[in-house]
């Protein structure tokens, strides 16, 4: 044996140790968070190191972008900057292993969850602004004496989207009812009642929709109704008839009387007496008789400003509203509060609390985002995608051997042996680089096992000619591999254009096809070319100069 | 020695006019069609909803339909995907579509609710949700457009530059020909328009160009080596000296096409199907688009004297015949 040979087959072999070596199942530690206790716990495991992409293990995809439908958003970019930041605190605190979460171009953020399947949660986890506010409700009855006007202006644009009229006579009496049995006393309250069931007699389109509440600035809207009244306060007109200084939310409880459901409407001043802004640790909490509650702690400067305003506004509600939405139901101020409080959540699930606890930890969002893609797969389809890849794989690549062997014979034998390494090559690439395989990825690989015959079909056929052309079998060999040189380097370069082009186009999917391709071509040329070539050598040294070659 | 197709001499180039006949039956009848009526696109381009849903039994789709509809989903479409338990449910309309911008109650969510309402939360499971906006659907559009015209950009000046224009021309003519052929392909095979089938006609791009290369670097190499035949003769030679790797390659790659288009699963068999289609027209166009262009160019834009092509061509007035008849 020659040194020659020696060399090549020591350069296969180092190759190979290599990519076995890249290959080596190797632990990984996951960190995740228990769902139940909220705890981050590690768990190593072996695996190969090769990276699935969503749509193989399963997950979610998002991207986001600044939300400016409601209002203008000046500096853009530099709100993405700071919109990235918090979702990222979001999402590392979510406790997924390797998420991924960046910016693309120059306004988008793109978040990669592998292995969530839990769509609304995920979506409300990145998206919930976080925005809290400490409102006092109105004691002015300032809603109730603007209700004639609302009137008007709903009856002015056309009630478009009327409520059927019995739905809301049905409504009345269960409602009755449910005031009788909450009215202990109240005399601040029954005279804001009475002073609205007037409002309401009139009937007028928007009024007819609200029943006063128990307490100042709380209203009553049937939960059939909800959709029409959204729909009015939509319409600019109406938005400029509400109260001036004051703003109108949404409670996040609903109530109950006999089979009818109301959801509650707050007043409250715009101006809140604080914000979210000094807030400096959240946490979610259980009490036997309140429920789940998040309990919050405000930094020394918020505390002082908490306590001052709050110094105020005793015997005053105060309204919790998180993303315009009022949070359980406002508490009266008893005494000044100073640096801690806790919002309930009544009747809601454990991972609502925590999910609430982490992102008001996480801090606010600066600028509303709004979700432009979503996408989500199930780790079972994923698993199938996998199988039905493995499958197609095995069956394509036996067909083609069985055509290499049948047409090539003994040459055949030595292109399929050096397949064998191409597709160890090619695996141990896109490990190397870190590639994400993903459904296409494979079939790329497929694929490229067709393509990276092509190079010994090449150079096969050739030697074929120079034989037949009456060269020895050593001469024709040589000059097969020389020839054919050209058309495999032509050929090769004009599919890593496409494939880089795909690359830079690309979304994750394709752009592990267009990564597979290009991996395979790059170990197509080592195996094709440079190990069949050694194969050969090492087959004539053995034959000394063989007279005949199975080709 | 086992041989197939050895040492023909079937003179293929003579077949340029019928050729070109069949291809433009194929080609145009189908642009025409795109033109009337359009494509399907995927959700990924237009924006819209998509979520695949497996249920526990075979549903009644009217049933399933009406479900939607009832609950204000309306316009949805619903096809089975793969097996009879699994289906596709598209919220595509512009409606749905404009609503999903608002960011209110997502599509998605709103037809799992219907679903659960009516079947129950064990009868199904969502595998897969897709919620493209329209903003990123446009963008995608623009991008595989471009995609597909750099592509064509990149490779013509790689040509250029490794063989001379004239080869580069023919070889860029011959795969706009695939391209074409392939929309027209998409079309009459009613195949929605998204990513993957975009990946398939990039790859198909490339891989007829690799046959087209591997004929006209035999042509090169025929040209320097014979300087006595015409370039009619020696395109025929070429295209039958090449003719075994052709046979043998596009066996082996329209192998592994056939086993992803049937087990490759549903997602990858768009891919599958353009391919499968982008080795037939690569394959013919390498034959009877590219090499009957360039001589047509030769006649137009002769090489300089010394050369080969033009030169044989003086005393073989059969080439220029051929070449002048167009």
């Amino acid at each position: 044996m020659n040194n020659n040979i020696r060399n090549r087959l020591l350069l296969i072999l180092v190759l190979v140790v290599a990519s076995v070596w890249a290959l080596w199942p190797r632990t990984v530690t996951v960190r995740e968070r228990n769902a139940k206790t909220g705890q981050f716990h590690d768990t190593t495991l072996k695996s190969v190191p090769l990276k699935k992409g969503l749509d193989l293990q399963g997950g979610m995809y998002l991207a986001l972008e600044v939300d400016d439908s409601k209002q203008a958003v000046q500096n853009k970019a530099e709100a993405i900057d700071r919109a990235l930041k918090v979702v990222r605190n979001r999402i590392d605190e979510f406790g997924v292993s390797e998420p991924v979460v960046q910016k693309v171009g120059t306004d988008r953020i793109v978040v990669e969850l592998p292995g969530v399947d839990d769509r609304a949660r995920a979506e409300g986890l990145v998206q919930s602004s976080a925005f809290l506010q400490f409102q006092i409700t109105d004691k002015t009855q300032a809603f109730d004496k603007a209700l004639a006007r609302l009137d008007g202006v709903v009856k002015q644009g056309g009630g478009t989207a009327v409520a059927s009229a019995a739905d809301t006579t049905k409504a009345a009496s269960p409602l009755t009812n449910l005031f009788s049995k909450a009215d202990t006393g109240k005399a601040k309250n029954d005279s804001s009642k009475a002073d609205t069931s007037a409002a309401t007699a009139t009937g007028g389109p928007f009024s007819k929709l609200i029943q006063p509440g128990q307490m100042p600035g709380e209203y009553l809207v049937a939960k059939n109704d909800v959709p029409t009244l959204q729909g009015y306060l939509d319409r600019k007109e109406v938005q400029a008839a509400l109260p001036p200084g004051k703003s109108l939310h949404w409670g996040s409880e609903d109530l109950s009387a006999g089979n009818a459901s109301y959801t509650t409407l707050y007043l409250v001043d715009k101006t809140p007496i604080i914000t979210g802004e000094y807030l400096t640790d959240a946490k979610p909490g259980n009490d036997p008789t309140e429920g789940q509650f998040v309990s919050f702690t405000l930094n020394n400067e918020g505390g002082r400003k908490f306590r001052t305003e709050t110094g105020k506004h005793i015997g005053d509600y105060m309204a919790i509203v998180l993303d315009d939405r009022v949070m359980g139901r406002p508490p009266v101020i008893q005494s000044a509060i100073g640096t801690r409080g806790q919002i309930t959540m009544r009747g809601a699930e454990l991972q609502k609390t925590q999910d609430l606890a982490l992102v008001l930890r996480a801090g606010a969002l600066p600028v509303p985002l709004k979700i432009v893609e979503s996408r989500s797969i199930g780790a079972s389809l994923g698993a199938d995608s996998i199988r039905d890849g493995i499958h197609a794989g095995i069956a394509g690549v036996t067909l083609v051997v069985l055509i290499m062997l049948f047409y090539y014979r003994f040459s055949g034998m030595l292109a399929v042996g050096a397949l064998l390494l191409y597709l160890l090559f090619t695996l141990a690439l896109l490990a190397g680089l870190e590639a994400t395989v993903t459904l296409p990825g494979l079939a790329g690989l497929v694929l490229s096992v067709g393509i990276a015959l092509d190079a010994n079909v090449l150079i096969f056929e050739r030697i074929r000619e120079e034989m037949v052309h009456g060269k020895t079998v050593r001469a024709s060999i040589d000059e097969g591999f020389k020839h054919a040189m050209s058309a495999i380097i032509d050929s090769n370069v004009s599919t890593v254009i496409t494939a880089l082009v795909l690359y830079e186009v690309g979304t994750g999917p394709v752009k592990g096809f267009a990564v597979t391709l290009m991996a395979g071509i790059a170990a197509s040329m080592v195996s094709s070319i440079f190990v069949v070539r050694t194969f050969f050598l090492l087959w004539l040294n053995r034959t000394r100069g063989a007279q005949t070659l199975s080709i | 020695m086992l041989r197939i197709l050895h040492d023909t001499k079937i003179d293929f180039i003579r077949l340029w006019k019928i050729t070109t006949v069949v291809t433009l039956l194929f080609i145009l009848p189908g642009l025409l069609w795109i033109a009337v009526s359009g494509y399907k696109y995927s959700i990924e381009f237009t924006g819209g909803t998509l979520m695949q849903v497996r249920f526990a039994q075979a549903p009644n789709i009217a049933d399933v339909r009406s479900t939607l509809d009832d609950s204000g989903i309306k316009g949805a479409e619903i096809t089975q995907f793969g097996s009879d338990i699994d289906y596709l449910i598209r919220a595509q309309d512009p409606r749905s579509v404009a609503q999903q911008t608002r960011g209110a109650e997502s599509i998605a969510t709103e037809i799992q609710a219907a679903l659960t309402k009516r079947f129950g939360a064990s009868a199904f499971t969502v595998q897969r949700t897709e919620a493209v906006g329209p903003k990123v659907g446009g963008e995608l559009k623009q991008k595989a457009i471009y995609a597909i015209l750099l592509s064509f950009l990149a490779t013509l000046i790689y040509l250029a530059w490794r063989f001379e224009w004239r080869f580069g021309v023919a070889a860029v003519v011959a795969t706009a020909h695939d391209i074409l052929a392939t929309l027209a392909f998409i079309k009459y095979a009613n195949l929605e328009i998204s990513l993957i089938v975009v990946g398939g006609i990039l790859t198909m791009i490339g891989y007829s160009l690799n046959d087209t290369i591997i004929i006209f670097d035999r042509v090169r190499e025929n040209l320097r080596r014979r300087q006595k035949v015409t370039l009619y003769d020696t395109l025929n030679r070429s295209v039958n000296e090449t003719l075994p790797r052709s046979v043998l390659t596009h066996a082996t790659v329209f192998a592994t096409l056939l086993a992803l288009a049937f087990l490759g699963g549903e997602v990858l068999r768009p891919f599958a199907l353009v391919m499968l289609f982008g080795v037939v027209t690569g394959t013919f166009s390498s034959i009877y688009v590219a090499p009957p262009l360039l001589l047509w160019i030769e006649s137009k834009w002769p090489r300089a004297s010394t050369e080969a092509g033009t030169a044989s061509r003086a005393r073989n007035p059969r080439g220029a015949a051929v070449t002048m008849s167009r």
